[in-house]
């Protein structure tokens, strides 16, 4: 369960590049919940997500997970509960770092690394376990470098590793959109697999309109730093692509075009 | 044959200095290969890890224990680096700087306000000494040898690894839990200990620790990390790399051995340094600019080359 409770974020405050990018922002998510997150440039759909994982304090407002008040742990405490996959496939594993050494590291999330080895005896078994699902044929190069491999290959190990602890809360933060259309849409396919499988609390910034209908229970829609549509259940099952435009000129009292929310 | 002579005289000595600068030389790769952090402490307590060593020996305290505290003194100058960087959020290279401005005052002071303090292994057992090259050699090979065991070790365990990829990368080192303040500290630590025992071998090598002791040996650490990287290129294992470093801060010492010999003036040896380590650090870049600019030219060719048999044909 995540509980955002009347967030705010404001950048460069008293500058000129002054921006509020999230304004008085209240969500809550029930345990199993998988919402995604769609909303234009700038609605703050990517500085909701880095306030829950803690890149920096939020000016007010509290952000509890489980229950318990987060607001003003550090990044690296929080990350205990929490689960990232970041645009870049850069960015969620380390490249100059083999296969089984990144998932040993994400294996050991939220405790204290000691001087025992880094990688057990029985762990690389379970390694090769995970990844032979994916059927990209990484179970079988475990010591290969993540530098060397591909863009789709490195979100998928990234989500892997992003499970592997079963966090309260999954952040994925527009995971698909630096990959080709094919390999997208088998990063997706994987990504609403590991949910299911692990029951996990999921938020899923997309930009793709269609991607945030046909996937998870719910559909947030963020506009200027705030919740502006929130839909689960049937309402959201029989969501089309020019319905939801239709309610967004509604919700934010403005007429838009699609380019808008799909484009920016 | 007399120059030939002359060099194979000195290489003893130039194995030995490179044997107990490979020690700090380690300490750098740490920091700026493992970590990506360019620390610029060392310059500082490489003198820092001399000083204490030759006070402590003075003060009638055999070296072994002396070398102890040259390590924990090193091993502290980096812990204020990493404070300085960590919780003041001072940029790397400018902490190192500040920590080695500041180590000057205090290594004079270490020193009883003196420039140098000399211990001569004629008044006490040391563990090296120009004297006794090859001796020194075989001691120094062994901390090396030990040195790379530990390191091994240690960038295989839990908290090793947490700093290998603080240094590959912080952001997803935060997101699995890393606390990368504290990996930093560990990894600056480490480093500068390993530079404060070099220090301390060396005072007792060269029989004092001199406040400037340590100047330029960034560079010169930094130029047999990078020796090592080219003639160990091909290595992958990670204790294979360490040694690529020792063995690069050996050549490095016979080189200068070998310039000295050639009649080149001692004074000029930092410019040398400076310029051998400049355009090691610019192979690289030239590398790759050389490779796209060939690339280009024969994707040109080869254009060239279709169309005229297009016209042919």
């Amino acid at each position: 369960m995540l509980e955002l409770d009347q967030v705010c974020k404001t950048f460069n405050p008293g500058t000129v590049n002054e921006k509020t990018a999230l304004d008085h922002l209240t969500l809550r998510l029930e345990a199993g919940d998988f919402a995604t997150v769609i909303g234009g440039n700038g609605a703050g759909k990517s500085t909701m997500l880095n306030a829950i994982a803690g890149v920096w304090l939020i000016d007010e407002g509290s952000i509890r997970i489980d229950g318990a008040d987060v607001t003003e742990l550090s990044e690296h405490r929080r990350a205990l509960h929490l689960g990232r996959v970041f645009q870049d496939p850069m960015v969620g594993t380390a490249g100059d770092m083999t296969i089984e050494e990144n998932l040993a590291l994400a294996a050991r999330r939220g405790e204290r690394r000691t001087l025992r080895w880094g990688i057990k005896k029985g762990e690389r078994d379970k390694f090769r376990e995970l990844l032979k699902p994916l059927g990209l044929g990484l179970e079988d190069r475990l010591t290969a470098k993540v530098g060397l491999l591909s863009g789709g290959q490195r979100q998928a190990l990234t989500l892997l590793m992003a499970a592997l602890k079963k966090p309260k809360v999954l952040l994925l933060d527009e995971h698909t959109a630096a990959l080709d259309p094919k390999t997208a849409a088998k990063v997706l396919e994987l990504s609403d697999k590991v949910v299911e499988e692990n029951r996990l609390t999921t938020l899923m910034v997309t930009h793709n309109m269609k991607d945030a209908i046909a996937h998870g229970n719910r559909l947030i829609m963020l506009d200027a730093g705030r919740v502006i549509l929130d839909i689960s259940g049937e309402d959201k099952k029989k969501l089309t692509v020019p319905d939801l435009l239709a309610r967004f000129s509604k919700a934010s009292g403005e007429e838009v075009e699609s380019d808008r929310l799909l484009l920016a | 044959m007399n120059f030939f002579t002359a060099l194979l005289a000195q290489m003893p000595d130039a194995v030995a200095k490179g044997l107990i600068w490979g020690l700090m030389a380690l300490g750098v790769y740490i920091t700026y290969k493992i970590l990506d952090f360019p620390d610029l402490t060392v310059d500082g307590s490489l003198c820092t890890g001399g000083a204490v060593a030759a006070v402590i020996i003075v003060g009638g305290i055999p070296a072994p224990m002396a070398l102890i505290g040259a390590l924990i003194a090193g091993g502290l100058t980096g812990a204020v680096t990493g404070l300085l960087h960590t919780k003041m959020g001072i940029p790397g290279i400018l902490a190192g700087i500040l920590t080695q401005l500041a180590l000057y005052s205090i290594n004079l002071r270490i020193m009883g306000n003196r420039s140098n303090v000399s211990v001569s292994v004629d008044e006490f057992p040391l563990m090296a000494s120009i004297r006794y090259p090859w001796q020194t050699c075989a001691i120094a090979l062994v901390f090396c040898i030990g040195t790379i065991a530990v390191l091994c070790w240690f960038f295989g365990t839990e908290l090793g690894s947490a700093v290998r990829a603080t240094g590959s990368n912080p952001n997803m080192s935060r997101a699995q839990g890393i606390n990368t303040d504290r990996t930093k500290m560990v990894a600056l630590i480490l480093s500068n200990a390993l530079v404060g025992l070099s220090g301390g071998l060396f005072a007792q090598y060269q029989s004092a620790a001199d406040v400037n002791m340590g100047r330029g040996a960034i560079v010169i650490g930094l130029a047999a990390v990078i020796i090592g990287q080219v003639l160990f290129s091909r290595v992958r294992a990670f204790g294979g790399k360490l040694t690529g470093v020792v063995v690069g801060s050996i050549i490095y010492y016979i080189v200068i051995a070998l310039v000295i010999r050639l009649g080149l003036n001692t004074n000029d040896m930092k410019l040398i340094s400076a310029a051998v380590v400049a355009v090691f650090l610019a192979i690289p870049y030239w590398k790759s600019n050389i490779a796209q600019k060939n690339h280009r030219r024969s994707l040109a060719a080869a254009a060239a080359g279709q169309s005229r048999r297009a016209e042919n044909a």
